[in-house]
């Protein structure tokens, strides 16, 4: 039984069942009975066209499934006229799901929960385990989600900013248990850029592969953070940064700038310098000033004035840094971070203990706390 | 997306407005302030916002490493010890204001003559997953 195949092919099946008139709950559940029939049959019998057959049979069981509901009579009208099954652009099917597990009306979380489903294939008991939360939990989650959507028409063109954001969410989530969300989220946009012609879609995956390039080396093995500088550039994953650099440029070239083919554009500049100290920080900052005008965002603006203070010293980051609400995530490590560039050790260090305290997660915390004690114990007191 | 622990104090927390230790409320406000609690927890499953929930007991004990080879040193309870942790809810939701809402919900569970206790419940974020580069790109 091949696994990978029957996920691949969930999304498209899915979609043809909902192009088709089923409403997204009844569709689910008949390629999830679609699917136990597969690995009760195949073995023995395999399909020659895998797909075909889950289409039908999906389509079966939700035709059985409706004429069973009685309550259920106006969609039996409505598969009465079975459509020709004609040829189809495979990837339409799976584009609408696409939109349809991000619509507007579900909350993000939901949102999420839905696209790893229904277009990734995830089981809910992985999705769960990737989001630790307890497997019942993420069940009602879903099908509060499927409800929501299942009075949604399905002709109306989604909104592809929405889909994008979506991807990205899960993209951040990192990974635990067995499921690597943002390989995850990756494939998910590469399905996506195959099926739709889109700089800004080319602009979020070039971003997910520019960043999942570093990965390996943003952790050291015990877990805590190596800051971008003093990461080994060796460990870089230079097929993906390639890749992405040229899907960025292709996007680039089409001069339809969005704010992830910005963000792109400043992580492909941070990956293409061979040393920390080769960096473009004099392009990074014009990239941030485009981005800038893209968005209201002000976590854009502080990292702006980090990149100034690169670009132009301490000093003007530091008057960057002062335009700006100090109660920003992460504005007080900044402020210690460019404090301690300026020679101010003292303020420096106080800074990264007080960062330390709002840091939103243990790694960055240890690593702020590391910053402070580092300074208090190399300079006398 | 994002954990909340809901923490419920027997003490340390400031007063509830209404205050009357549960020791003198009607074994009927007793079991409707149950029933809150449970149907709360039961409609979060619902939404899909719960993670989990427990009550715990007010005796606790202060365990410390004993030294080299010798068994850990216990203590306390501690009369002294200001703040007592009486029960605690973690939910998994999409922002802050839904956990602030949840835990005002939560404190409006009845107590004596059968109205809320507008105690209050204390609210603390969990650490989350590692920052995305985009939210800090010079790491």
């Amino acid at each position: 039984m091949n696994e990978t195949l029957l996920r691949s092919l969930t999304p498209n099946v899915l979609g043809i069942l909902v192009r088709r008139g089923a409403d997204f709950a009844a569709a689910e559940d008949a390629v999830q009975d679609a699917l136990i029939e597969a690995v009760r049959v195949w073995p023995a019998d395999p399909p020659r066209d895998a797909k075909g057959w889950l289409v039908t049979v999906a389509w079966r069981k939700f035709l059985d499934a409706t004429r069973a509901d009685t309550a259920r009579r106006r969609r039996e009208d409505l598969v009465e006229e079975e459509p020709a099954s004609g040829p189809a652009p495979a990837t339409d099917d799976t584009l609408q799901l696409y939109f349809l597990c991000a619509h507007p009306s579900l909350t993000p979380s939901s949102a999420v929960a839905l696209t790893l489903r229904a277009v990734g294939g995830l089981t809910t008991r992985q999705i769960a385990q990737a989001y630790l939360v307890p497997e019942a939990t993420m069940a009602q989650r879903i099908s509060r989600a499927k409800r929501t959507i299942s009075e949604v028409r399905f002709d109306q063109p989604g909104d592809v900013a929405t889909v994008l954001r979506v991807l990205y969410l899960v993209f951040n989530e990192g990974y635990s248990g067995d499921v690597d969300l943002a390989a995850e989220a990756i494939r998910l946009t590469r399905q996506l850029a195959t099926a739709i012609d889109h700089p800004e879609v080319a602009g979020l995956l070039a971003l997910m592969l520019l960043h999942h390039a570093r990965r390996a080396a943003r952790t050291a093995p015990d877990g805590s953070l190596v800051p971008l500088a003093e990461q080994d550039r060796g460990r870089w994953d230079t097929t993906l940064i390639a890749e992405g650099v040229e899907i960025l440029q292709t996007a680039l070239a089409r001069d339809r700038l969005g704010e992830f083919q910005a963000q792109a554009a400043i992580a492909a500049l941070h990956a293409d310098a061979p040393a920390a100290e080769e960096t473009d920080w004099v392009q990074i900052v014009e990239w941030y000033d485009e981005l800038a005008r893209l968005t209201d965002n002000p976590v854009v603006r502080l990292n702006r004035a980090v990149a100034v203070g690169e670009a132009d010293g301490p000093r003007a980051g530091l008057a960057a840094l002062a335009a700006l609400d100090d109660s920003l995530p992460r504005h007080t490590a900044v402020a210690a971070y460019l404090h301690e560039r300026d020679g101010d050790l003292t303020t420096a260090a106080r800074l990264y203990a007080e960062a330390a305290q709002k840091a939103p997660n243990l790694a960055e915390r240890a690593h702020l706390t590391r910053q402070a004690a580092r300074l208090n114990t190399c300079r006398p007191r | 997306m994002a954990k909340y622990l809901l923490l419920k104090h027997y003490r340390g927390a400031p007063a509830a407005v209404n205050d009357v230790p549960m020791d003198q409320w009607t074994p009927e406000e007793i079991s409707a302030h149950v029933q809150y609690m449970s149907d709360f927890a039961a409609r979060l499953e619902k939404s899909g916002e719960f993670v989990d929930s427990q009550a715990i007991s007010p005796e606790g004990t202060f365990v410390q490493y004993g030294g080299e080879g010798r068994p850990p040193v216990t203590d306390g309870p501690f009369a002294e010890t200001k703040d007592l942790i009486a029960g605690w809810m973690v939910i998994d939701v999409d922002s802050y204001e839904r956990a602030v809402e949840l835990a005002g919900e939560l404190s409006a569970a009845p107590g004596a003559g059968g109205r809320p206790i507008h105690e209050w419940l204390e609210l603390r974020p969990f650490y989350g997953t590692q920052a995305t580069a985009t939210d800090c790109p010079w790491k």
